[in-house]
């Protein structure tokens, strides 16, 4: 589904990423971990294409195509969706136009506000004084509505509060088909801090992402409950002895 | 190149030299369409009378609910007996040269009042439309919205879709009474070389509201408008809403000021300002002068063009301690950011920039007319090919 191949990407002239390799496959969910500031955003937004992710070197191919260069729409058309951290206020857009937008003119948008009880939010302008909850729940119901192959989400658990963790989880198992065991087709890479998400979505892979590298992959839970116990240096030293 | 107000005045015939049509039945469907796009329903749907002045003659002035009593004001002079209550009550006459021609050149105008306890379901709509070349059309307008009355009245003013110049001067002085409410709502169409000068002064009494909305979206050579609105009883209410956008060659300077001169009173004034290669002045100014007010004053400029200038400037002057009075302005081009959280649902660029402009531009006004929205939809897609 997605190969990423010695990604070198500079944001404001300063180079963040640094050799990334990874390679996603269909069905396949993943995690990236690591600390603030370590480059797991700027990696999403390389993905997607926006402007200011400035690639040096390498290649992203998704699908069998080089979308390296591609505009971001052109991204969204082949099956890339984003989850943003912080999405922008959109004055006078409202939540029910831009879900029309994702779903192309389709009418799922409004069945699915009411399946997870935010249809009262669909004349709010887009993220308009939404609460951290409220914004995952918006961006995720965006994705439901333009059904990506693979979902970039950034962070989908920060800032909701425990009881809507639940329905976020449901709606990120909708999102990667998690209620399909075979032939699974939809794939994700999410980044997650506090790896509560693993309570909610199983992840085939996990990623350690340390100062623009990827040091380490393997067993999602099994990172994540080193990184708990040892921290991110412990990463570095085994990474150091891998070398 | 700029004029001056006095070669402005002596450059147009005064619109009474010349005939005019005798009625709306004589017009041409591009006209009809224009004022349509003027937000005026000609075949008045939801509308509860219409007033329809062209150059100096009223062409039709009729009202359907016997609550609201609408004459041409020149009637109403003569009627009332110089409406000496109301007449250069709110703005004075001497206030500038068009004030002054005004008084000593009046073509009409438009007389409005809704008797106390009327509430009016629907809006009333009047019509200032100059139909000749090189005519300067001089109204003077009255709206008295009697104590608990309930009153829309919606103003489309235009030129003939061929016009090549012009000069509108238009006062108008609006009376809320001790709880009525009025809501003003003016469309700006009109052509590239023709000047606008109005001239509004507005009293809001005890508990009563008034609220203006005014659009103006088309290309006009020069706007310049500044609407007064006092509030001299308890817990009176203003609201200027504005939306314009100031295509190549236009000059708007618009702007409104409120002065809060009663306990609890409360204003707000919003302007959403669009530039697409023209020049606009976007003012606002609130004045606290009595315990427990609240106003608030928000300017927000896109600039879309090259060329293209904004210049916002609130005021806010409090004259004690115990008045809660803020302002909010921001002007400069679409943020990239939220252009590329579009295109990431999949727009392409032109129509992300699309989406925004027109939830920029979009104000809920309550009964206008469809050809009035398709006007807004038509300026987002102007706006778009000047942005890019």
């Amino acid at each position: 589904m997605l190969q990423i191949e010695d990604l070198w990407v500079e944001v404001q002239g300063k180079e963040v990423l640094k050799g990334i390799n990874l390679e996603i496959g269909k069905g396949e969910t993943h995690c990236l971990f690591g600390r603030n500031g370590s480059g797991k955003t700027t990696l999403l937004m390389t993905i997607m294409g926006f402007s200011g992710y400035k690639v040096k070197h390498g290649k992203i191919i998704f699908k069998g195509v080089d979308i390296t260069r591609l505009p971001i729409n052109e991204r969204a058309r082949l099956g890339i969706g984003i989850s943003f951290q912080r999405p922008p206020t959109l004055r006078g857009v409202k939540l029910k136009d831009i879900l029309n937008i994702c779903g192309n003119g389709g009418h799922k948008g409004r069945e699915m506000a009411v399946s997870y009880g935010f249809d009262r939010f669909l004349d709010r302008d887009v993220n308009h004084g939404f609460s951290g909850g409220e914004i995952k729940k918006s961006e995720l119901l965006q994705l439901l509505s333009q059904n990506p192959d693979l979902t970039l989400l950034d962070e989908p658990e920060s800032g909701v509060d425990i009881e809507n963790l639940n329905v976020i989880g449901e709606m990120i198992k909708k999102l990667l088909q998690k209620d399909i065991h075979r032939g699974r087709k939809k794939s994700g890479l999410i980044i997650t801090h506090t790896g509560f998400i693993l309570n909610y979505v199983t992840a085939d892979k996990g990623h350690v992402m340390l100062n623009g590298e990827i040091y380490c992959k393997g067993n999602p839970v099994e990172i994540f409950q080193g990184i708990q116990k040892y921290g991110y240096q412990e990463c570095i030293k085994c990474m150091k002895c891998n070398i | 190149m700029d004029i001056n107000d006095k070669e402005l005045l002596s450059k147009f015939t005064p619109a009474s030299n010349v005939d005019a049509v005798e009625g709306i039945d004589k017009l041409q469907d591009e006209e009809i369409k224009k004022l349509q796009q003027t937000g005026i329903q000609l075949n008045e749907e939801e509308r509860i009378g219409s007033f329809i002045q062209t150059n100096c003659n009223v062409v039709h002035c009729d009202c359907s609910v016997s609550g609201v009593e609408l004459l041409p004001v020149k009637d109403a002079l003569k009627k009332y007996d110089g409406l000496s209550d109301y007449w250069w009550r709110l703005v004075s006459k001497d206030k500038d040269i068009f004030t002054e021609e005004t008084e000593r050149n009046l073509d009409n105008g438009y007389f409005i009042r809704a008797k106390a306890g009327e509430k009016a379901v629907y809006p009333l709509q009047t019509c200032l439309y100059i139909r000749n070349d090189n005519v300067a059309q001089k109204v003077h307008n009255i709206i008295i919205a009697e104590e608990g009355s309930e009153l829309h009245v919606i103003t489309g003013c235009a030129t003939h879709p061929h016009l090549t110049s012009g000069l509108h001067i238009g006062i108008s002085e609006f009376y809320v009474k001790k709880g009525a409410k009025l809501t003003f709502t003016m469309v700006h169409n009109w052509g590239e070389s023709i000047y606008v000068r109005p001239r509004t002064g507005v009293l809001v009494e005890e508990d009563g509201l008034f609220m203006s909305n005014y659009i103006s979206l088309k290309g006009v050579k020069s706007i310049q408008t500044y609407p007064v609105a006092q509030l001299k009883g308890r817990g009176a209410v203003a609201r200027f809403n504005s939306v314009v956008v100031a295509p190549s060659g236009a000059l708007l300077d618009i702007g409104s000021k409120v002065i809060l001169d009663a306990p609890e009173t409360r204003a707000e004034i919003i302007s959403r300002t669009v530039s697409n290669g023209g020049t606009i002045i976007a003012r606002g100014h609130l004045v606290g002068k009595a315990r427990g007010v609240k106003a608030h004053l928000e300017c927000q400029g896109m600039i879309l063009a090259d060329k293209g200038i904004i210049h916002a400037i609130p005021e806010l002057e409090a004259h004690l301690d115990d008045v809660d009075m803020s302002h909010e302005a921001a002007v400069g081009k679409i943020a990239q950011e939220e252009i590329e959280y579009l295109m990431a649902r999949g727009l392409s660029e032109e129509e992300a920039v699309a989406t925004i402009v027109r939830g920029f531009l979009d104000v809920k006004i309550e009964g206008l007319p469809p050809e009035l929205e398709e006007e807004l939809q038509n300026a987002v897609s102007e706006c778009q090919q000047g942005g890019i």
